[in-house]
């Protein structure tokens, strides 16, 4: 290897320092230039592609428009249609039922990263195992829990069935859709918490532990008082990873239910692309609204994700 | 180690652990395995009624089928060709940007690392309508680069916040010590810093051709149609046309989840470095 290091390694190299001094106007203001040198390309492809159309769909927003034709300043009615609109007011509903319970992925996660952190023989294929559910498109467990959850011959509808003398179609009944629903994307949730937590576990202070155990610390109280104040950032990951894979869910409601039955399971994010882009019509204003609301439950976490950052990167 | 190791447990609980660990793997992978099955099953099995019970015999012949009757290979091709350039050029930009704002001290050096971060993490629709805009203006709504160009730039973000991190781990002494030897601030980046950066660059790899192998959102709003959609927007159509076809639409969900599979055993350690990025201090 020829790099520019090795052949001028020698320590008295490093003393005749400036000796390349007139290298000229780039040699001289690198230092000034390179950060943007480097930043510039994946800054400009980030600007143009998520920065300006954040703004662009609160301005989109404010309009009427089918996407092609002239836009027809709609100022806040969009908004002021959004709270008399029952499908809104669905889908918003059932976006705080995903976010509560979603977030039973996190100790769920845990659970099982507790009951798999052993070193018996053959204990890296369980877990990899595991955590397969999350390597595959949703689109894949959508398929697979709705073929799990099939009317007449799905697992569930005989179990029910066998059970209570009639089977339920649970993503035909408008009551139950939603939950099952979660309940697949539960799956894959489940298994990227449990790899944190296996992360955060092998990490945790042996010494600590033993110390806690002479003292005669276990089980429950353990886990409580020394394990999990150990654990605190694989659970703020698992927790922020948990909200935004709740707030995003749209695969699996596209997949299992398109909405259905009676947009019983629309969420936000499903019900905004159902407006703006699909048989329902071309109302892109209409759907841009949606999408700023869905943004600005979002931005509560997400500012509460960069505030955490922020002190974490100043107090250093 | 917590919890307590099994081996310092009864005899008694240490069976009874080596019989839950496959009890619960059966369990956790029941839907899975379910369609495993379902995709080996011949047809009559199905008409039949024997959903659950094995399949009469490995009915192969519905991965054949599968290939045969759809463009399901079309729609595997697509998806490579959006997840492959994206994969490299995603993390190609984050390395350069990573490396800017972990090494120079500027102005707004936070400011623009925190729009990174946060844009990374923004719901996909507030961008729908103007991507979908800017992609049409472009004249690339339906092309593979209209779709690799968009990932491109999302995933930037991402991408950046693991780089960045990941370099500003890297010993500053190394930088500085090129520089007082003269290298120019690029050969610091290609020759110093590169090499280095070989296991983030496995890991965010990995985790992008997952990331965008699995994207089913974009597909449906970027392309239409079996010539540009990939895999995931495809077997939602096939899902479509094969009503109740089981044995077809579960083979063509395995045939769909494989590719990250592999990818996922293949590079497994890299891959679990990656997603698990700040889960330990």
């Amino acid at each position: 290897m020829s790099s520019p290091l090795s052949s001028s390694a020698s320590p008295t190299a490093a003393v005749g320092r400036g000796a390349p001094r007139s290298h000229g106007y780039w040699r001289r203001n690198q230092r000034r230039f390179a950060p943007l040198i480097f930043v510039g390309p994946g800054a400009l492809m980030f600007l143009i592609y998520v920065v300006i159309p954040i703004f662009r769909s609160m301005s989109i927003s404010l309009y009427h428009w089918d996407g092609m034709g002239a836009m027809k300043w709609a100022g806040l009615g969009n908004y002021a249609e959004l709270w008399s609109d029952p499908a809104f007011v669905v889908s918003l509903k059932n976006n705080v039922l995903w976010l509560v319970l979603y977030m039973l992925a996190v100790p769920a996660g845990l659970f099982i990263a507790i009951f798999l952190n052993q070193t018996v023989r053959g204990i890296r294929i369980y877990k990899s195992l595991f955590f397969f559910p999350f390597v595959i498109s949703q689109v894949v467990v959508g398929l697979i829990f709705t073929w799990f959850y099939a009317p007449d011959f799905g697992l569930l509808f005989k179990l029910t069935k066998m059970l209570t003398g009639h089977g339920v179609a649970i993503l035909a009944d408008e009551n139950y859709a939603t939950y099952g629903i979660i309940f697949a994307g539960l799956w894959p949730q489940i298994a990227y918490c449990m790899i944190l937590y296996l992360t955060g576990l092998n990490n945790v202070a042996p010494d600590q532990v033993e110390a806690a155990r002479l003292d005669g610390a276990k089980g429950w109280r353990m886990l409580w008082y020394v394990i999990l104040p150990q654990l605190r950032p694989a659970t703020f990951i698992a927790v922020v990873v948990t909200v935004i894979g709740a707030l995003r869910s749209f695969d699996l409601v596209s997949i299992m239910t398109q909405g259905g039955p009676y947009g019983a399971t629309r969420v936000l994010s499903y019900y905004m692309f159902e407006q703006a882009l699909s048989e329902y019509g071309y109302r892109m204003g209409y759907g841009a609204a949606i999408a700023v609301v869905l943004f600005a439950i979002m931005m509560i976490f997400i500012s509460g994700f960069i505030w955490k950052m922020y002190r974490d990167e100043t107090e250093r | 180690m917590f919890p307590r190791p099994i081996q310092q447990r009864s005899p008694a609980a240490r069976i009874a652990y080596q019989i839950a660990l496959p009890v619960a793997l059966i369990v956790w992978l029941l839907p899975l395995l379910g369609v495993a099955m379902t995709s080996l099953k011949p047809a009559s099995d199905l008409a039949k009624g024997n959903y659950f019970g094995l399949p009469s015999h490995l009915a192969f012949v519905n991965y054949v089928d599968v290939f045969r009757n759809s463009p399901i290979a079309q729609y595997i091709w697509n998806s490579f060709r959006v997840t492959i350039p994206t994969m490299i050029g995603a993390v190609a930009l984050s390395c350069m940007t990573g490396f800017a704002l972990a090494i120079y001290k500027f102005r707004f050096n936070l400011l623009v690392f925190f729009i990174f971060v946060a844009g990374n993490f923004v719901p996909f629709q507030i961008l729908m309508v103007p991507v979908r805009d800017l992609t049409v203006q472009l004249g690339l709504y339906n092309t593979i680069e209209g779709l690799a160009l968009f990932h491109i730039a999302f995933q930037t973000g991402f991408c950046t916040l693991f780089m960045r991190n990941f370099i500003k781990a890297l010993p500053n002494e190394l930088i500085e010590a090129a520089r007082v030897e003269g290298v120019s601030e690029i050969q610091i980046f290609w020759y110093v810093v590169l090499p280095l950066m070989r296991p983030a660059i496995a890991a965010l790899s990995v985790l992008v051709f997952t990331f965008i192998w699995n994207d089913y959102f974009w597909a449906m709003v970027l392309t239409t149609g079996a010539g540009t959609q990939p895999i995931t927007a495809g077997l939602y159509s096939l899902n479509g046309q094969w009503v109740a076809q089981w044995q077809l639409v579960s083979a063509g969900s395995i045939i769909a989840a494989l590719p990250p599979v592999l990818m996922f055993f293949l590079m497994q350690r890299h891959f679990i470095a990656g997603l698990t990025l700040g889960a330990v201090k």
